[in-house]
């Protein structure tokens, strides 16, 4: 049985979320870069040369990328030998996001549904956080984390397709929901697919596709293929930067997918804005 | 082709009927922030008869809400919000009120693009999730009203040569349309 310090964990969490709040990631940026270079319409070019520039200033003056710094989403691997002294994990993820929000000068997202009330004096900044833990075997913990903007997550979309859909039907319904979406999830963007499990493993999938470092290959060879295909499909949408009209409306698709019930096959596209922020670490 | 314009704010219907869809704005002058909460507020004192929290007539609204300044600083970072949660209440402002300019980012509604057609406004779009790089161009930012909205609140800013893009014009055009009609690939 290994132990961790609930404070260290808090740390941890904060010092990742100031971070990668303030620098947009490698692969993000590379992929920025590359969208810049390539990308025909003047329009768009100079979007993305703002957007460069935005990172730059950002980095180097320690300022939030985008003034929706998100809700903070994290995947966690918890090994069944791991013990945290001084509280629960999950409180110290919390603490961690409350604190890296607040002392990053992060913006307090978080609401009440209803009378949309901002729950920063009432459950604390930011908070509560999205954790979807994993219980793994061993004694390690592994903290994945991204900062989702809201933008980007009103034009995601779940459905059950019928079986006979098949891949041709994912890629349509792929394709449609990337198309209606236009310039409102901040394009270039990360389209996140999660395909079969259930109606919610579908939808968790496609979010964790998110995370994936953009720029990588899909092990899985018929998803590689499908990736392929749909970077090419919603290229040609011809949204653009910032839906102004141009080449580069994705910077990655990533596609995860798990075995399904024998009469449903589920899909959900999850967007992730141009601002990419996330990152991993192993505590 | 795409010309570009230096405007200060706030607006005429001089300056609104000569910008089309596509063509660059570097706006500088006195604009004000408000997003979905501040705007039904504005309508509910609309309704009532009262007096708005400041002029709206030629005025530009910043869909934002911005995250604190850090010390020392007159805002933090401020990029657009998506603008179709606005489209309930722009029209009545932009009719009624003279309204002129909105800055945000994504479609708008048919009834947006009418009013701007019928009351020579603009719907402006910047580039969103450039919210470090667009606070450069905000030179003082102070809450004139609902400071119990955090970020929400209505702010008077002053702006010098803030980059926008003209998305719809007092045309009926929209950018959206015709630069993606112009490099859509069909199947």
């Amino acid at each position: 049985m290994r132990e961790i310090k609930y404070e260290d964990i808090v740390k941890a969490v904060k010092d990742h979320i100031i971070y990668s709040g303030t620098n947009l990631p490698k692969d993000a940026l590379a992929a920025l870069n590359k969208a810049y270079d390539e990308e025909e319409s003047p329009v768009c070019k100079e979007v993305l040369k703002q957007l460069l520039e935005n990172a730059d200033i950002a980095s180097s003056e320690a300022r939030p990328l985008c003034q929706d710094t998100g809700l903070a989403v994290f995947f966690v691997k918890v090994g069944e030998d791991l013990k945290v002294v001084g509280g629960t994990l999950k409180d110290a993820i919390n603490e961690g996001t409350a604190k890296g929000y607040e002392e990053g000068y992060f913006r307090a997202s978080t609401c009440v549904w209803n009378t949309r009330e901002n729950l920063k004096d009432k459950i604390g900044y930011n908070l509560p956080a999205i954790v979807h833990f994993d219980l793994v075997a061993g004694d390690g913990l592994e903290i994945e984390y991204a900062a989702k903007g809201g933008g980007s997550e009103n034009v995601s979309r779940a459905t059950v397709l019928p079986p006979a859909a098949g891949r041709d039907g994912i890629i349509s319904f792929v394709k449609e929901v990337i198309s209606n979406a236009g310039p409102n999830p901040c394009p270039p963007i990360i389209v996140g697919v999660g395909i079969g499990g259930t109606f919610e493993n579908a939808a968790i999938s496609s979010k964790h596709a998110l995370f994936r470092t953009v720029g990588t290959t899909n092990k899985d060879a018929v998803l590689n293929d499908m990736e392929g295909e749909l970077m090419t499909k919603i290229n040609n949408l011809g949204i653009g930067a910032m839906g102004m009209g141009g080449r580069e409306t994705a910077l990655a698709v990533h596609i995860e997918a798990n075995p399904c019930h024998i009469a449903s096959l589920p899909v959900s596209v999850n967007v992730q804005c141009h601002s990419s922020r996330h990152t991993s670490f192993k505590l | 082709m795409s010309k570009t314009y230096h405007l200060t704010a706030p607006l005429s219907d001089e300056d609104t009927i000569q910008l089309k869809a596509g063509d660059i704005v570097y706006l500088s002058g006195i604009i004000y922030t408000a997003r979905d909460t501040a705007h039904k507020k504005l309508i509910d004192l609309m309704d009532e008869g009262k007096e708005l929290p400041f002029d709206v007539k030629g005025s530009v609204i910043y869909f934002v809400g911005p995250t604190p300044p850090k010390p020392g600083d007159p805002i933090g970072s401020a990029g657009p919000t998506t603008s179709y949660r606005m489209d309930s209440y722009s029209p009545r402002l932009i009719n009624e009120m003279g309204q002129k300019g909105m800055i945000g980012k994504g479609k708008r509604n048919q009834e947006v693009i009418d009013a701007c057609v019928k009351s020579k406004a603009i719907y402006f779009g910047a580039t969103g999730g450039a919210g470090a790089l667009l606070a450069r161009q905000i030179k003082s930012a102070e809450v004139i009203a609902y400071p119990e909205l955090g970020p929400e609140a209505i702010r008077r800013l002053e702006v010098v040569d803030f980059p926008l893009t003209v998305v719809n014009d007092t045309y009926g055009d929209d950018l959206y349309k015709i630069g993606r009609a112009k490099y859509e690939i069909a199947d």
